[in-house]
């Protein structure tokens, strides 16, 4: 199976992030799948930062932890990435040491008197050693520039041209032929999406209807108001906000007057917002917030990527009222469980978290198919009655009230942060309506529960031993149980795109189980434990900042 | 229902007997029935506090949010409803304490609501400790060597951060209340009225005392006049002029760029975007191998 890695590694402001995008839309343009990650530091210019790609015949959705390409664009990227070489593997560096060693730098200003072309130049050179046709390169940077002027184009394009001779012109070269080799077959009949989960997100939640964010610019979260407001046809209201708890407060006032709203936040961030959210609970106002996690605690570690606030998600908020937690496993996934959020925030009138991490947030994922289902046209708020009297909490059945919004009749709409009787109002009716309304909320949770799906499972049939996840290490462990399975391992797995409430169910016993996860501590694993009570034989986690490969669960188990 | 009960609301009153929050009550309803509004046309926005109940204790739609961030749900609120008059009413440690970080950013913003500030510079229902405006040197059941900390200059900082309205009233004096509401409600942009509200229980000083110290605002004064209007607002502990302080012509109001593109329909109402125009956004994803046809939007 074809499956290499080229590493692009650089100072911050160098071009890094450019180069892996233009390299990996040329792949893509020839007919190969790329997994495409990103690692950078908390900086906007100097230190060491790479884009990854990883290309194989196949999509998959992990990253590999190797170079058989590395392109380093300074001496200190170079020492910094060697490390990554795979055996056999071709470094090329633009300074320092390596089996090709190409000043895109000084060529862009002796040969063109341009250093900002040292990028098209380096592109030539990897689309070059990649056996990949200099014109495939060609049409991404006519896309990619075609708003510039002709000039621009024009000298881009012979850059790239400069830059693909060089490798041509080597000679004798004993990797010749071992990379171009595989990818020499361009696959005329493949087209793919290119996309990450928070390029997705936006999208699906102007599908399903969003009109309002409110949010403060946090890595890895700001993406999310980014696209919402820089596409004014979007009609979605987006606001900047002066700190994360009035862009909670801002989506919640918006949302109990009739908008579909979210905020769009990162550890620290929905730390302040934890208020909200219990205001959200108490006043039965549906809201999805977007929760991107990256490692902390406080500030930690802001680039990079974890699965540390599963509890604190689970958790936050005083008091006690039902919410639901969606953890999305890929880009895909979060376009779908983006919909399910507004739906169910909106049937239940609950807050809805979704979970996401600077891995899925910064990955770009490769789909053949991306196939999109339509938001359900779900009726929102009851129907205005003729006289009697409106009781914004009447007490029902299922927990959950018939809804107006306020100016939408004659009817009042009344909202408090304070327990409150059927009509909204502060009460401190101990006996009557205190115990019915903590029943109310409860009714509501048990309804979420017994609405709770089934994890997803993967070849478990006859497995000895379960491999449990939940959100962005799908990837990579669908990756290693099929590599596990190809060494005679009875192993299969089972992914919880749902984490909160988790469905009731007993779990088949006698069966060794390991969950994967990225954090320390094992969050999901002590949930698990408290709500299944099933015994959990081993933690594989990761706490570096950086995304949990295959690798790292087939040594674990293999161990 | 006569007109006189439209806004009258039969949940019973908490404050304390003889609170000049009833007179701060009294006014904002004959403000809203002087300005012809329905009960389900106004909105009205607290915070928590005593202060913070008095839209329970007006018969309208009402959103008794968390303290210090009744600003920021009012936004949320006048912009996916612009149609709705909607009005925070909240005390001086909810909306200059806790909340005060939103103020000075509503300011900027120029929302079209207005803010309502019972100003009894006390925590009454937290039983006596200083707020945000308690005078210097006031000994309080907590700041018992006195509160050491110079008060907020909240209506000069409105004026300085670009607010839009700015005025003050008195609790005890309903008729000159109800007509500086009237005018900060229909100006257009943010309101801030300061209303001084002697606190019966917890205040240093009978309300005699803050009445010999009200003076109206002297009839030369030029409220579109800034530094005039700052001089005005900057506080003086002896003295509280009463009446609208500071106003602007109208400028543009929080909002208004969307409302030009999308109209003034209430967000909830709003035609939803066609499936379309998110399959044709994520096509823009798509790489193709060869030139792209056009129309190929797989």
């Amino acid at each position: 199976m074809l499956d290499f890695s080229v590493v692009i590694g650089g100072a911050a402001g160098e071009g890094v992030q450019t180069l892996g995008e233009i390299l990996a839309r040329t792949v893509l343009g020839h007919g190969y799948p790329v997994f495409a990650t990103q690692e950078y530091e908390s900086r906007i210019r100097g230190g060491v930062n790479s884009v990854r790609l990883r290309v194989t015949d196949v999509p998959v959705e992990a990253p590999r932890h190797r170079a058989d390409v590395l392109l380093t664009l300074n001496e200190a990227a170079r020492d910094h990435y060697v490390p990554l070489l795979a055996e056999s593997a071709v470094l090329v560096t633009a300074a320092g040491e390596g089996d090709l060693v190409l000043p895109f730098g000084r060529i862009a200003r002796e040969e063109f008197d341009n250093p900002l072309l040292a990028n098209s130049i380096a592109a030539g050179a990897l689309v070059a050693l990649l056996g990949i046709p200099l014109d495939t390169l060609s049409r991404v940077l006519r896309e990619r520039f075609s708003e510039k002027d002709p000039g621009i184009v024009e000298a881009n394009l012979r850059a790239a041209g400069a830059g693909f001779s060089l490798i041509e012109q080597v000679e004798n070269a004993p990797w010749r032929g071992r990379i171009s080799a595989q990818l020499a077959i361009p696959r005329q009949d493949r087209a793919h999406t290119f996309i990450t989960a928070h390029e997705a997100i936006p999208l699906a939640a102007v599908a399903a209807g969003c009109r309002f964010i409110a949010a403060y610019p946090m890595s890895p979260s700001t993406g999310i108001i980014t696209t919402l407001a820089i596409d004014a046809t979007l009609g979605v209201f987006a606001e900047q906000a002066e700190d994360e708890i009035a862009a909670i407060n801002m989506a919640l006032g918006a949302s109990y007057a009739g908008a579909r709203a979210m905020t769009a936040t990162s550890g620290g961030g929905f730390a302040l917002m934890t208020e909200g959210l219990s205001l959200a609970g108490m006043t039965e106002t549906p809201i999805v917030i977007l929760l991107a996690q990256r490692p902390g605690p406080a500030t930690g570690l802001p680039t990079r990527t974890a699965q540390e606030d599963l509890l604190f998600a689970i958790h936050a908020g005083h008091g006690e009222f039902p919410r639901l937690v969606l953890a999305p496993s890929d880009p895909l996934d979060a376009f779908q469980q983006t919909l399910r959020a507004f739906d169910l925030a909106d049937t239940f009138q609950i807050p809805v978290l979704l979970l996401t991490d600077q891995f899925l947030a910064d990955s770009r994922f490769s789909y053949e198919r991306f196939d999109v289902r339509a938001a359900r046209g779900s009726e929102r708020f009851a129907r205005p009655g003729g006289g009697e009297a409106y009781a914004r909490y009447r007490f029902t059945e299922r927990g959950v009230s018939p809804r107006l919004y306020p100016g939408q009749s004659p009817h009042l709409v009344c909202a408090d942060s304070d327990e409150h009787d059927e009509t909204g109002h502060i009460t401190e009716d101990l006996v009557g309506t205190r115990p019915k309304m903590v029943a109310k909320r409860a009714r509501k949770r048990q309804a979420l529960q017994a609405a709770a799906p089934a994890p997803e499972v993967f070849r478990l049939d006859d497995a000895d031993t379960v491999v449990v996840g939940w959100g962005s290490t799908r990837g990579a462990i669908r990756e290693a149980i099929v590599q596990l399975r190809e060494a005679g391992a009875r192993v299969g797995a089972m992914h919880f795109h749902e984490v909160w409430p988790l469905p009731q169910r007993s779990f088949r016993r006698g069966k060794r189980v390991i969950v994967v996860e990225g954090n320390d501590t094992g969050q999901f694993a002590t949930l698990l434990r408290g709500t299944w009570g099933i015994g959990i034989d081993n933690v594989i986690s990761r706490s570096d900042g950086l995304p949990i490969e295959a690798e790292d669960i087939r040594r674990a188990i293999d161990e | 229902m006569s007109e006189r009960d439209l806004f009258q609301s039969d949940v019973e009153n908490q404050w304390c007997p003889g609170c000049p929050n009833y007179g701060i009550l009294e006014a904002l309803k004959r403000a809203l029935q002087g300005l012809g509004r329905a009960p389900h046309e106004v909105c009205l926005v607290s915070g928590i506090g005593q202060a913070a109940k008095l839209p329970h204790y007006l018969r309208c739609n009402l959103f008794n949010g968390l303290h210090g961030r009744a600003i920021p749900a009012a936004i949320g609120i006048h912009v996916a409803n612009p149609k709705l008059m909607t009005i925070v009413t909240s005390g001086d440690g909810d909306l200059y304490g806790e909340g005060g970080n939103h103020l000075l950013h509503a300011f900027r913003r120029n929302p079209d609501i207005t803010v309502v500030v019972h100003d009894n510079r006390i925590y009454a229902l937290t039983k006596g400790q200083a707020s945000p405006t308690t005078p210097l040197g006031e000994p309080t059941r907590l700041q018992v060597r006195g509160v050491a900390s110079r008060p907020a200059q909240m209506l000069a900082t409105a004026i300085v951060q670009g607010c839009t309205f700015v005025a003050r009233g008195y609790a005890g004096r309903i008729d000159h209340l109800a007509d500086v509401l009237t005018h900060a409600i229909s100006h257009r942009g943010l309101s801030l009225v300061d209303v001084i509200q002697p606190c019966l229980t917890w205040g240093r000083h009978p309300t005699r005392w803050y009445e010999e110290r009200l003076e109206p605002i002297p009839s030369d004064h030029d409220p579109s006049d800034r530094v005039a209007s700052l001089a005005l607002a900057m506080d003086a502990p002896a003295r509280f002029p009463i009446g609208i302080i500071y106003q602007t012509k109208p400028i543009p109001t929080f909002g208004e760029t969307y409302r030009r593109w999308n109209g003034d329909v209430p967000l909830a109402e709003m035609e939803p975007i066609p499936h379309s125009e998110i399959t044709r956004r994520l096509a823009r994803f798509r790489i193709h191998v060869g030139r792209k046809e056009k129309g190929d939007l797989t």
